[in-house]
C-alpha cells in the first residue's frame, strides 16, 4: 500500500469499519511512514473536537416563535375533528 | 393556597404532596411532576403519544431536539433567520408528517433528514436554483482521484480534551467548517457530529453512499489541514521526504 491508496480506506480505518486485511495492510504501511501515522492521528482529533464542540444556542425569542407556530399548527390540525391539543 | 415555593420543597413522598397540592387548587407541582416524566420519556413512546394528539409529547420531543436542529442548520447555513426558518419549518413538517414515521429509523435520524432537506432547499435558492429537484445540485460525483494531498503534517501542541475546554477554540472550528464546500459541509455535519451513519447521511442528502464516502473524506482531511495549521506543533512537523512510497 502507498500513502496515496491509504487515502482511500482512511474513512473506514479511522471509522473502525474497514476490512481487515485492508486493516492489515494499512496499518504496515504505517508502520514504516510518519508522515502517515501524524496524519490519521491529525484526522482523529480532527473528528473528537468537532464532535465534541459546544451547539449553539436557539436564541430566546427564535424558541418562542417555534413554539407558538407549533401550537397554532396543532390548533387547526387538531381542534376540527382530531383529538383536542392539551 | 399552598405556594410554588413550598412544592418546588417538597419532601421525598412526591405522589402525597402532589395530591395535597392539588386538593388546595394548585396544581404547580403536579405540572412539575409532569415535566420531569416527560423529560426522561423515550423518543419512541413521545412519538406514540404525539400520534395520538398529544401535543405536550410532541412538545417535549421538540425541546429535546431543538438546539441539535439549529445547530446543524446553522453550521450548514452560516446565517441565523435562515437557521431559524429550517428549524421552524424542520419542527413543522415533523408534526405534519408525524402520522408517516413508522420508525425505521430514530426519530432524530428522521429529524436529522428533514433539516438536511429543509437546508439544501435554501442553499438551492441561494444559488438561483430550482428547488424541486435537490439532487441534482447534490449528487455531482466525486471521486478519490481528485482528493488533495496533506501537506502540512504536523502532531497537535494540545489534546482535543485540553483544547474543548478552551472557548477560543469554537471560532477556529467554525472558521474551518466555513471553509468547506457546503456538499461537504453538509456531509462532514451528519455523519461525524451528529453521528449518523453514512448511509444515513447518503439517504439524508440524496446521495449515493460512495459519493457521500468521497465527500466525507473530502472534508476530513480539510479541516485537519486547516486545523493542523493553527494547532500543530511546528517544531514537530514532519515533511514527507518522497511523494509516495
Amino acid at each position: 500500500m502507498k500513502c496515496a491508496e491509504l487515502l482511500t480506506s482512511l474513512n473506514e480505518y479511522v471509522d473502525g469499519t474497514v476490512d481487515p486485511a485492508i486493516c492489515e495492510e494499512f496499518e504496515q504501511h504505517m508502520a514504516g511512514c510518519n508522515p502517515c501515522q501524524v496524519v490519521v492521528d491529525n484526522i482523529r482529533k480532527t473528528i473528537t473536537l468537532y464532535r465534541e464542540g459546544r451547539p449553539y444556542r436557539l436564541p430566546v425569542e427564535c424558541r418562542q416563535r417555534l413554539h407558538s407556530a407549533l401550537r397554532e399548527r396543532w390548533a387547526e390540525t387538531h381542534l376540527t375533528g382530531g383529538p383536542a391539543p392539551s | 393556597m399552598i405556594t410554588i415555593t413550598k412544592c418546588l420543597r417538597a419532601p421525598l413522598d412526591r405522589g402525597s404532596r402532589a395530591e395535597k397540592c392539588d386538593a388546595t387548587g394548585c396544581h404547580s407541582y403536579k405540572q412539575m411532576t409532569n415535566e420531569t416524566t416527560i423529560a426522561v420519556t423515550p423518543d419512541v413512546e413521545l412519538v406514540g403519544r404525539a400520534k395520538k394528539g398529544d401535543l405536550d409529547a410532541f412538545e417535549a420531543l421538540t425541546n429535546r431536539y431543538e438546539q441539535r436542529v439549529y445547530s446543524l442548520a446553522l453550521r450548514m447555513l452560516r446565517q441565523e433567520q435562515d437557521a431559524e426558518d429550517v428549524t421552524q419549518q424542520t419542527f413543522l413538517s415533523a408534526m405534519q408528517n408525524l402520522g408517516g414515521f413508522r420508525g425505521d429509523a430514530s426519530f432524530s435520524t428522521w429529524l436529522l433528514r428533514i433539516a438536511s432537506h429543509a437546508a439544501l432547499k435554501v442553499i438551492r435558492k441561494r444559488k438561483g436554483l430550482d428547488t424541486t429537484s435537490l439532487e441534482e445540485a447534490t449528487e455531482e460525483e466525486d471521486s478519490y482521484g481528485s482528493i488533495p494531498h496533506p501537506e502540512y503534517i504536523a502532531d497537535w501542541r494540545q489534546s482535543p480534551e485540553e483544547l474543548v475546554r478552551k472557548n477560543e477554540i469554537q471560532r477556529l472550528l467554525d472558521d474551518a467548517l466555513g471553509k468547506l464546500d457546503e456538499k461537504h459541509r453538509m456531509v462532514f455535519l451528519l455523519r461525524d457530529v451528529e453521528g449518523l451513519s453514512v448511509k444515513e447521511a447518503a439517504e439524508a442528502l440524496g446521495l449515493s453512499e460512495a459519493n457521500t464516502k468521497v465527500r466525507l473524506l473530502r472534508a476530513r482531511l480539510q479541516l485537519r489541514e486547516e486545523l493542523t495549521r493553527t494547532l500543530g506543533d511546528p517544531e514537530r512537523r514532519v515533511v514527507r521526504t518522497h511523494q509516495d512510497h
